[in-house]
């Protein structure tokens, strides 16, 4: 007799309170990322899209070298390049509808550029003339985010106040493998399907965090997994595959527009360059790893889709560099310029209305300016006057 | 005015009407919190949004304050004016790096393109009992965070005024509710509210010639009641009310401490590196030939908050007021 059977009628029932939830299965990730290029897919794909992409690789790639060069001018304080992972910049603001906006993390001035901020203006924050060069307003591009992972909360946010408003916009938010450990990338996630706010989240997974490999951030099996725990579907794709990723952002852009709710892309890409000018990669890998993605470029993929199947020719290849290089060197000469500074400019937008206290330290900066301004005319260096004007 | 005798209401109440007020005013106010839409907040401020104004004008969020304020600034972005709820002080910390990071720094950041018009409303400060994590005076954080303004009412009738100002300012607002008022009750008509300084503006609850005391929020019964019995030691104690932090109202503080020459700032948090030290600053600074004794300070303790049983040791009370007030250097005047 079973210790069951010595208890008669006695049959435990599960928790009352629990109940089935999502069905997990449709949420998981493709076993393999995703890609159209060298694939069947690519002859479905519309060949305009594709040559569009490529002309955008092509600027981006021309775009990254013109900024790091930049940095070894003393132009540019900084610049964290995007070198190898150009697919998924481009194709992550070409997913977008005008009316759509963008929240990208401090390595997507491409994708800002993409998105058609201009170009000097998109690296106002990297030069140090001000945060944010460009009105978020004007191509609806939040400001480049630095603390990592806390521009995705403002895209669910944004993204559901649009829905609440009856506007059928959708919110692309950017973020990086290393900023999926932050606890705002949980709490955007989660908010984002609890509310099925029209949001997607892009993470490029570029193999670094600074020095630190993905195997010390994280032992979800994919990034795209984690999405499956907040009961939003997960996609991974070949993120140096312009045309499959931009094919996975439009479905999940097209899905969230359509009220389907939050979607996580986890694109597989490299960062070529180190993790900004100021950084040594060779600190934490060599150069056999470099060169192995190096043969898996994103421009060179698609450069010879197009190539082979008659899309692309020569011409074509030249006329798409000369077009970088005239972007190049307007934004060099526009860079060689100094920007214009006005000091008093860092009291003026601290508040609606400058506070009593800001209002007394405004009047000191400027009674210093005044007086520097003064000492210069002194001593007859009368052509460095102060620096804009003072309101 | 009416004559009729107005009946007391809480401040929860006063707070509650104007979360309403606002809402009814304006479709873009919008309440979001952890247990603000059903059960109407832990302190009930929230009660009857939800099912006034529905679940998307007043929604309950997952647990998550980094989440709530995160999406909070979207929202604004958007335009909205979000009033969010922080459950407890002590609870607010994770949606800190919001604050410094985004909320503080947004309009700044883009030139005053993206202003953002959000409330944090944070129930504040001890007295209540409460156990570990419920009774913080977190206002030094907010107020060394420029582009916050950092606003606390001692009042049923500035609950009201200073709420609906905050929600209809175009700057973040840290709205610091003092737990242990919540209760207080006070004279006051809902359906004529009575009207208030603006924020910004400090009140002389009490006038005297002796000393000032400057208090806000939580500790400005404590003072009120510290000035009656001062009176027994033959001390008229003026009584000031911050109302708020941000923006200091310098000229009312100021004006007082030179009628008087004498100022005790008094509040629950802490005196290293809390508002008093500040505040005694801008006095000395300003009003020192007409000082008669140095600037002091009862606070709280530099210790983590204590536990119920022993918080009256904690807080400043009637007797840690006067006893401040009698080392003012008094010999001088005979």
């Amino acid at each position: 007799m079973t210790v069951m059977e010595q208890r008669g009628a006695y049959r435990p029932t599960p928790p009352p309170a629990w109940q089935p939830r999502t069905d997990p299965a449709p949420l998981l990730p493709d076993a393999e990322p995703f890609r159209v290029l060298g694939t069947q897919a690519a002859e479905q794909t519309d060949p305009e899209l594709l040559r569009t992409l490529y002309a955008r690789l092509v600027h981006g790639r021309r775009y990254n070298a013109q900024a790091t060069a930049l940095t070894k001018q003393g132009r540019l304080a900084v610049y964290p390049s995007s070198t190898g992972q150009e697919a998924c910049e481009v194709a992550a603001a070409l997913a977008l509808e005008e009316r759509d906006w963008l929240f990208p993390s401090y390595r997507d001035t491409l994708a800002v550029v993409a998105r058609g901020v201009d170009p000097v203006e998109a690296l106002t924050l990297l030069r140090g003339d001000w945060h944010t060069g460009y009105d978020p307003y004007e191509h609806r591009v939040a400001p480049l985010s630095t603390p990592l992972a806390t521009q995705l909360p403002h895209a669910v946010g944004l993204a559901h106040a649009a829905r609440l408003k009856g506007d059928d916009v959708v919110a692309l938010a950017m973020v990086g493998d290393g900023g999926t450990s932050e606890g705002d990338f949980h709490e955007a996630l989660n908010f984002a399907a609890v509310w099925q706010a029209p949001v997607v989240f892009l993470v490029q997974n570029n193999g670094f965090a600074i020095s630190v490999p993905l195997a010390k951030q994280t032992a979800a099996p994919s990034l795209a997994h984690k999405a499956v725990g907040y009961g939003m579907p997960g996609r991974l794709v070949d993120g140096n595959d312009a045309a499959a990723v931009h094919q996975v952002l439009s479905d999940a852009v097209r899905h969230a527009r359509g009220g389907g709710g939050p979607t996580l892309v986890e694109a597989i890409t490299y960062r070529v360059e180190a993790h900004t000018n100021a950084d040594d990669a060779t600190r934490y890998r060599g150069d056999a790893e470099v060169e192995t993605w190096r043969r898996h470029d994103p421009v060179e993929l698609l450069e010879r889709e197009l190539t082979e199947r008659g899309l692309l020719d020569d011409e074509g290849i030249a006329a798409a560099r000369e077009d970088a290089e005239a972007m190049a060197a307007d934004l060099r000469a526009r860079m060689n310029q100094d920007p214009p500074l006005d000091p008093m400019d860092l009291f003026a937008h601290v508040y609606a209305e400058p506070t009593p206290q800001l209002r007394e330290q405004r009047e000191m900066l400027r009674a210093e300016l005044a007086a520097e301004a003064e000492a210069e005319a002194g001593t007859g260096s009368a052509s460095g006057a102060t620096e804009g004007g003072h309101r | 005015m009416t004559t009729v005798a107005v009946k007391p209401a809480t401040m929860a109440q006063a707070l509650t009407r104007a979360l309403r007020d606002a809402m009814a005013a304006d479709p873009s106010v919008h309440v979001l919190g952890e247990d603000v839409g059903t059960l109407g907040g832990v302190f009930r401020v929230t009660d009857g949004l939800a099912k006034e104004f529905g679940e998307d004008r007043c929604t309950d969020t997952p647990l998550a304050e980094a989440g709530i304020l995160g999406t909070a600034v979207g929202m604004a972005m958007y335009g909205l004016r979000p009033v969010v709820e922080m459950q407890f002080d002590a609870f607010a910390y994770p949606a800190f790096e919001q604050v410094v990071s985004h909320v503080t720094k947004m309009r700044n950041r883009t030139r005053g393109r993206t202003p953002l018009p959000i409330t944090i409303r944070v129930p504040y400060g001890g007295g209540i009992g409460g156990v570990e994590h419920h009774s913080d005076s977190s206002e030094a954080y907010y107020m060394a965070t420029p582009g916050l303004h950092v606003v606390t009412p001692a009042t049923v009738a500035d609950a009201y005024g200073l709420l609906r100002e905050s929600i209809a300012s175009d700057d973040p607002v840290v709205f610091l509710e003092p737990k242990r008022l919540y209760w207080s009750k006070d004279a006051w008509n809902p359906e004529e509210p009575t009207p208030v300084e603006p924020t910004g503006r400090a009140v002389v609850r009490r006038p005297g010639r002796s000393a000032t005391l400057i208090t806000y929020g939580p500790s400005l019964a404590v003072c009120m009641e510290a000035a009656e019995a001062g009176r027994a030691e033959g001390w008229d104690l003026e009584v000031v009310d911050l109302r708020s932090l941000v923006p200091f109202d310098d000229e009312t503080v100021c004006a007082s401490v030179r009628r008087t020459g004498r100022a005790v700032v008094v509040h629950e948090s802490g005196s290293f590196g809390g508002p008093g030290g500040e505040i005694a600053a801008r006095v000395t600074e300003r009003c020192f030939h007409h000082l008669e004794a140095p600037v002091l300070r009862v606070a709280g303790f530099d210790i983590p908050y204590p536990p119920p049983m022993l918080e009256r040791h904690h807080l400043p009370g009637v007797d840690r007021i006067l006893d401040a007030v009698g080392r003012l250097q008094w010999e001088a005047e005979s």
